[in-house]
């Protein structure tokens, strides 16, 4: 006994020093950036176009390209990945085609991100002839992140408790009816959350915007969805690769930037999880 | 009226459901229209075991052996650390972990899963490279060997995830069941929880694997990118995502070598797909048995 007593002690100190190994140097990587890329943040480099061949000046247009293609994303992912959960969680039976959608959605989100570079620049840049632009990167990013909203609602959807369903049903509610008024309010929270994961990977990606919209160096704002535009994690990419003698600084600046909204987002969509399992009654 | 209402709204929700099947056709068939298109130059088997990958050379050499023993160098070194980590921390949060630190550990993870690649492969570039380089006294630090140690870390929170979630699965009974025996929690784990959540952890470690295979941007920013055939893990290599990825930008459309990079393509398409639908296999393995 004394001996698989010690063991215990033996392997549980392992285990924990495998945590550890993952949690310390995650950690560190964001204290890093946080430490050295604060001495940068400014209102100047915060609203400022790039000047100097990016070595000075700001990233506002990189921050708003950004902006633009997530938002872009959103509005085609939203609606057909908030349909497809209701088809999968109300409509779907447990059929060969059910298992096809759900086999799909797995390959979706196991599709390299590069890839989903390449087929947005055959499709959307050279063969609907978009060029690189906003519109071909926000839908090229948008596909990218349906796989995300899709399950993400789906399961919000799937917990809400059958009884909810029977009830409306019973007072006479089409199956329409009671998805609209019994179903989908009692599963916002969870398509929130699923949402704003969506916004934070499409935020954060660089490979699929490479070829479809991302512009080296655009001193301007984009004026229309056809315009090239600058994003903020293609510019950090920019920046730390292809522009000797830059100051160490404004490097971390952007990857803090870059690095505080993807995970502001994910910190939100975290906080509303977690409130709504509080909240939930049944 | 409200019938017609309805009926478009359930065909719309009926087309939105096919909308993912459609999606993965499309991916395919689009690589497929410009990465076939290479064949009028070259075989396929040429192009999968040619050593020489010169796509500017007059004519262009296009084989990408090179870059497949780059990922595979890098995938192996990125999964031998961690598969190893990643499980035990699973088992860690799954079952030694009190419950409130279980719960931040789980937060943890998902931040992880959220730093975008390319903040990690900046980070890479400014920290890990220099000491790769002086500890093994390189000439330079930019090796596949870098790459593995970041790319472990961008593996990690999909292990994690999925294997606590396939321990977590696991009936409490059987837990129960072994303790009352007298087994000790850790033979309790590893005689009893580990075999039982089996097929969800190899689903873990081939998702995880998917996911380095995949991995672009912080690859091409710390493997050196160098398209030759690696003898060592010490050396700059270039894998097929981060070759994708640093020639589409000059290759022209239409020629040979922009063809070749869609071919890369379908081979990074096919293997994602085969090992997520053999990931899933066995996660539906697990469901179905329990």
């Amino acid at each position: 006994m004394r001996k698989s007593a010690r063991s215990q002690k033996v392997a549980f100190f392992f285990l924990l020093l495998a945590t550890l190994l993952i949690v310390v140097p995650v950690g560190l990587i964001v204290v890093i950036i946080a430490v050295k890329g604060l001495p940068a943040i400014n209102w100047q480099f915060l609203s400022d176009i790039p000047r100097q061949g990016m070595r000075a000046g700001g990233i506002f247009p990189a921050i708003i390209g950004t902006l633009y293609l997530v938002l872009g994303a959103i509005i085609f992912a939203l609606p057909i990945g908030l349909l497809a959960a209701i088809y999968l969680s109300e409509y779907a039976k447990e059929n060969l085609l059910n298992r096809m959608i759900k086999l799909s959605i797995v390959n979706l989100a196991g599709v390299p991100s590069v890839v989903y570079g390449l087929f947005g620049l055959a499709l959307f840049v050279v063969f609907f002839k978009f060029g690189a632009s906003i519109l071909s990167g926000s839908l090229t990013l948008g596909i990218m992140i349906l796989p995300i909203i899709i399950t993400a609602s789906r399961e919000a959807l799937e917990s809400v408790p059958h009884t909810f369903r029977d009830v409306s049903f019973s007072l006479g509610a089409s199956k329409w009816q009671t998805i609209r008024h019994i179903v989908l309010p009692n599963a916002i929270p969870g398509i929130l959350t699923g949402t704003i994961l969506g916004l934070g990977r499409a935020a954060g990606e660089t490979a699929p915007i490479l070829f479809t919209v991302a512009a080296f160096y655009l001193p301007q704002l984009p004026k229309s969805i056809f315009d090239q535009a600058m994003a903020l994690p293609y510019h950090l990419y920019v920046i730390s690769t292809q522009v000797p003698n830059m100051d160490e600084k404004v490097r971390y600046g952007t990857a803090l930037v870059l690095l505080a909204m993807v995970l502001f987002m994910n910190l939100v969509a975290i906080v509303i999880r977690a409130r709504f399992r509080k909240k939930k009654k049944w | 009226m409200r019938k017609f209402k309805e009926f478009i709204i359930e065909k719309l929700i009926l087309i939105s459901g096919l909308a993912s099947i459609f999606f993965v056709i499309l991916i395919f068939l689009f690589l497929l229209k410009e990465g076939l298109a290479l064949f009028k130059f070259t075989t396929p088997f040429q192009f999968l075991s040619g050593k020489n990958w010169y796509p500017i050379s007059e004519p262009p050499q296009l084989g990408i052996l090179p870059l497949i023993l780059g990922s595979l160098v890098v995938t192996i070194g990125a999964a031998v650390i961690s598969i190893p980590i990643g499980v035990a921390c699973a088992i860690y949060i799954a079952e030694v972990a009190p419950k409130r630190i279980k719960e931040t550990l789980k937060s943890g993870m998902e931040l992880l899963a959220a730093i975008p690649s390319v903040v990690l492969g900046f980070i890479g570039m400014v920290t890990l490279v220099p000491w790769v380089k002086s500890i093994f006294h390189l000439p330079t630090g930019l090796t596949a060997l870098s790459g593995s140690i970041m790319l472990a870390f961008m593996a990690m929170p999909t292990i994690v995830s999925i294997a606590e979630d396939a321990l977590y699965s696991v009936p409490k009974s059987y837990k129960e069941g072994a303790l009352a025996l007298g087994a000790t929690e850790w033979q309790m784990i590893y005689r009893v929880m580990l075999p039982a959540a089996s097929s969800g952890i190899v689903a873990a470690v081939m998702l995880g694997i998917g996911r380095v295979i995949g991995e672009t941007m912080a690859v091409m920013m710390i493997t050196g990118n160098s398209a030759v055939i690696p003898q060592s893990i010490l050396v700059p290599v270039r894998t097929l995502t981060a070759t994708i990825a640093a020639e589409m930008g000059e290759a022209v459309v239409g020629s040979e070598h922009y063809f070749a990079l869609f071919a890369v393509g379908i081979v990074l398409f096919v293997l994602s797909f085969v090992i997520n639908v053999g990931a899933d296999m066995f996660l539906h393995r697990e469901k179905t048995r329990i």
